[in-house]
């Protein structure tokens, strides 16, 4: 009998666990720890954050469902990974703190056979001074409360543009080192629609800002795209949209700081600036959610599982080199930790072995570069390959035996908008693979058939339809082992 | 009749394209759309079953 634990139940964390759960037989045991009480579809989270759908209707209970098979879930955050075991317990364990109400703060350890990291991201508000909803002037939509809260603050500001009132929107990223420029590059669109819905779109004045070098950079240096007989550039897409939408954009930025009503930011050429807002949705950075890791002589052997981010090292090619060196094999393919083969990270806890975009710093040293994207589609496919390989190897293979590298993988952004099926429209973008292969396809290191854009109603359908497969998949409903991940 | 003035050039939004009457009008035609939802989920299938 075997024991997998997985930490995190997100869609990398959730997916392992699901497709561990069909394909073990049942005297092996599968443990889900995840200190949130339920699974979240965070791409439909922008939809909460203007108000089109409840936070009910992106969300589920976790124990509902785990109850329904033999997956064990406990809602406790980890703490501390002891791969070694240690000097009273023989097998590696991981110690958890519970962050039930009724045994909150209650410290306890499990032991595993296999552990899955899929805690995901710290959101990182602290990095930037007034970021964030808890203890800044800006809201978010990385979660569904989240996203509930900024839609309660949009509809206030709604109202006072009803009023006839003239406001600054300011969407995007909160960081020099942000990722995720896709969540926020949705949620402008919406915010854009639903003022139009309302009718007074005239009296916004909406501006984009980004750590991106060109818009449509995505944290992917950008992509190639067919369009018009001509093989063009993302950021001439996305320019295209922003001009239609009468959205202004600043690029290049870190935000420093931000007061109430103020953002503060530094652009590449080195000058600083500040910006004026009544509404803003700014991502955060994001980092390793600081789990610990100890020998069997509980020595503190953080540094050599996890990288300085906090997130986990696996089998990339970490080797620090200049940005024209970098290649799509330096990318991990089985996610194992190379310090111990029962130790796996997928979904966004993997350390990244560089960034995508070509690292750029501003003349006073000031990183500015979006950080590579971990979005639904790679997370799922790496959960897949590292539950698959985890099977494999209960059944005595020696190393992994299933791969999901970025670089032979492709994602997906939808911007859909609008709530009725016949007047939403939406920006589809997909990209094959995420990674450049320059060595596979040497002129644009993507696939031109996969890697494409376009704009319309079938977009939105198919977000549409996206959202309810997906939920009806991870709420583990009669069939969803035959949808795709 | 008030004098048409020169729009100014060289701003942000004088750059990118922008879509015609008939591109916008294709995007929100069901029948068009109907044909570019099956090769966007061909595609996208063919992009999922790549990916793993």
């Amino acid at each position: 009998m075997s024991k997998i634990v997985i930490l995190g139940a997100g869609i990398a964390g959730h997916t392992a666990a699901r497709h561990l759960h069909t394909l073990l037989p049942a005297e092996h045991q599968i443990v889900v720890v995840s200190p949130n009480p339920q699974w979240n579809w965070v791409p439909s989270n922008v939809w909460v954050g203007v108000g089109q759908m409840a936070e009910k209707e992106v969300t589920f209970d976790l124990a509902e469902i785990y109850k329904k098979t033999r997956i064990d879930f406990k809602q406790a955050k980890g703490i501390a990974i002891h791969p070694e075991g240690s000097s009273t317990l023989g097998k590696p364990y991981v110690t958890i703190e519970s962050t039930l109400s009724s045994t909150a703060g209650q410290m306890e350890s499990i032991e595993y056979d296999y552990l899955i990291n899929a805690t995901g991201p710290k959101l990182n508000f602290g990095a930037t001074e007034g970021l964030g909803p808890d203890h800044g002037h800006t809201v978010s939509v990385c979660t569904a409360a989240h996203a509930s809260e900024a839609n309660h603050k949009l509809q206030i500001i709604i109202e006072a543009l009803k009023r006839g009132e003239k406001k600054t929107i300011v969407i995007g990223t909160g960081h020099g080192t942000c990722t995720c420029q896709g969540a926020a590059f949705e949620y402008i669109y919406n915010v854009d629609h639903v003022l139009r819905e309302a009718g007074v779109r005239q009296h916004a004045r909406i501006v984009w800002i980004s750590n991106e070098y060109e818009l449509g950079d995505f944290g992917m240096g950008g992509v190639h795209i067919e369009r018009g007989g001509y093989i063009t550039n993302g950021k001439t897409f996305a320019e295209s949209l922003m001009v239609e939408r009468g959205i202004e954009w600043i690029i290049r930025a870190h935000t420093k700081k931000i007061e109430a009503g103020k953002i503060h930011y530094e652009t590449l050429d080195g000058t600083f600036h500040e910006l004026d807002f009544d509404f803003s949705m700014l991502i955060p950075p994001f980092s390793g959610v600081g789990l610990k890791a100890y020998n069997k002589a509980n020595e503190d052997i953080t540094s050599q599982v996890f990288a300085a981010s906090g997130f986990m090292k696996v089998d990339a090619d970490y080797t620090a080199r200049p940005y024209a060196e970098w290649s799509a094999g330096d990318w991990p393919k089985t996610y194992q930790n190379p310090s111990y083969r029962n130790l796996f990270a997928i979904g966004i806890a993997f350390a990244p072995p560089h960034l995508i975009s070509k690292p750029m710093q501003s003349a006073n040293g000031t990183p500015i570069n979006p950080a590579p994207p971990r979005t639904g589609m790679p997370s799922a496919a790496m959960a897949i390959a590292v539950a698959k390989s985890i099977c494999d190897m209960i059944n005595g293979a020696e190393a992994p035996t299933h791969t999901a590298s970025m670089a032979k993988m492709g994602a997906a952004c939808v911007a859909s908008t609008g709530a009725h099926l016949l007047r939403g429209s939406a920006a589809t973008m997909t990209v094959y693979p995420i990674v450049p292969d320059y060595e596979t396809y040497p002129e644009y290191g993507r696939d031109l058939e996969l890697t494409f854009g376009e704009i319309g109603l079938a977009g939105h359908w198919l977000k549409t339809l996206l959202h309810h497969t997906f939920i009806y998949q991870a709420r583990l409903k009669p069939g969803w082992r035959f949808l795709p991940d | 009749m008030t004098k048409q003035m020169n729009k100014e050039p060289y701003q942000q939004a004088y750059y990118p394209p922008t879509p015609t009457g008939i591109t916008r009008y294709m995007r929100s035609n069901i029948l068009w759309q109907l044909v570019r939802f099956a090769v966007i989920n061909f595609k996208m299938l063919k992009l999922m079953r790549k990916s793993h």
